[in-house]
């Protein structure tokens, strides 16, 4: 397959998206779908980090102490009610998810 | 502000983002090769498309062998949020001409989009918001091309840069951006469902159930604010 089809094909899709709302500036939405566009983020952000923490490889349920995505990302959303500082969050959960990652032995060292 | 103040100050709040999304461009950038991408190929896909998951999929996809058709259906299902993104900022940048809009819509990304409603939201009336805009898209858009580039240059002199687990790092800006948005309980239910049903639905093929569960979150939120509103026009 020649990728640089796929790479285009991707260019159009992404942006035909993105663009979608955007293209239309006398479009005025009724308050149902106002009000819903609030949960947005929490919604949709929440529906990748769940599975990320739960399901780190995409296929399989790791709910064990040795899944250092599980417990790092808990350890993310407890200096991020903590601290309400992003950078703080980011960096900090960082932090703890390689030295979790080093402990349990699981960094290719 | 000026403009050149908001251009700067979008620019400047996107720098956790930055940090954030470093460490996923980098993977890419190394990761890429193995799929069968040329280098040009790896730092073209960053340039036009400017998409990390989607571009994190389709490498794994290609390595899987899969077909350009399943592969485009994927990239158009992973990316349907940004049509919420899209919707959400609308009201906010109708006013603005096209030679506006066009780029500011090529250049939205989860992070740009949770800065920019950010400030957006901000009390202040300043005209110049979209130069806010521009700075934060276009410094995630440096950072994203000069990490995949990083990554295309040095990823193979680090030995199994894969297993290190530096997909984490989104996990945790994502993390970042959702906590603080939990104010109320709406919200935080809205955010319960949405994780529920990704885990149930997470077999849907095509990472369908990514919008199921975006759009049961949103579903629970509005319902449980409407009731709330009752409640109180009931007390009232």
């Amino acid at each position: 397959m020649d990728n640089w089809l796929l790479i285009l094909g991707m260019l159009a899709i992404t942006f035909s998206i993105r663009y979608s709302l955007f293209a239309f500036p006398d479009l005025r939405f009724p308050p149902l779908v106002r009000q819903g566009l609030h949960y947005v983020p929490t919604a949709v952000l929440t529906a990748i980090v769940v599975p990320g923490m739960l399901l780190p490889d995409g296929e399989h349920w790791a709910l064990g102490p040795d899944n250092a995505y599980l417990l790092a990302g808990l350890a993310t959303i407890a200096i991020a009610a903590l601290s309400r500082h992003l950078l703080a969050t980011i960096g900090g959960g960082l932090l703890v998810f390689f030295l979790l990652r080093w402990a349990l032995g699981q960094l290719p060292l | 502000m000026t403009r050149l103040q908001e251009f700067t100050q979008g620019a400047r709040d996107m720098l956790p983002m930055l940090l954030g999304a470093m460490p996923f461009g980098i993977i890419f950038g190394s990761l890429a090769g193995a799929a069968g991408m040329s280098a040009w190929q790896t730092l073209g896909m960053s340039l036009l498309v400017f998409a990390g998951s989607a571009q994190f999929i389709a490498i794994s996809l290609l390595n899987a062998g899969t077909g350009l058709i399943v592969l485009l259906l994927t990239t158009f299902v992973v990316n349907l949020r940004h049509a919420l993104y899209s919707a959400s900022l609308q009201p906010f940048v109708r006013h603005l001409p096209k030679r506006w809009r066009v780029p500011l819509a090529f250049w939205l990304t989860d992070e740009a989009y949770a800065v920019v409603l950010h400030r957006y939201t901000d009390a202040d009336v300043s005209p110049n918001k979209h130069w806010y805009f521009f700075g934060a898209a276009l410094a995630m858009y440096l950072n994203w091309q000069l990490s995949t580039l990083i990554g295309v240059l040095f990823g193979q002199s680090v030995p199994n840069l894969s297993a290190w687990g530096l997909d984490f790092a989104m996990l945790a800006t994502f993390i970042g951006i959702v906590v603080p948005t939990l104010r109320n309980s709406p919200q935080v239910a809205a955010a319960l469902v949405a994780g529920a049903v990704a885990l149930a639905c997470y077999g849907l093929p095509y990472k369908l159930g990514l919008m199921a569960a975006a759009f049961s979150g949103i579903a629970v939120g509005v319902l449980l604010e409407r009731r709330k509103e009752q409640m109180v026009e009931e007390l009232a």
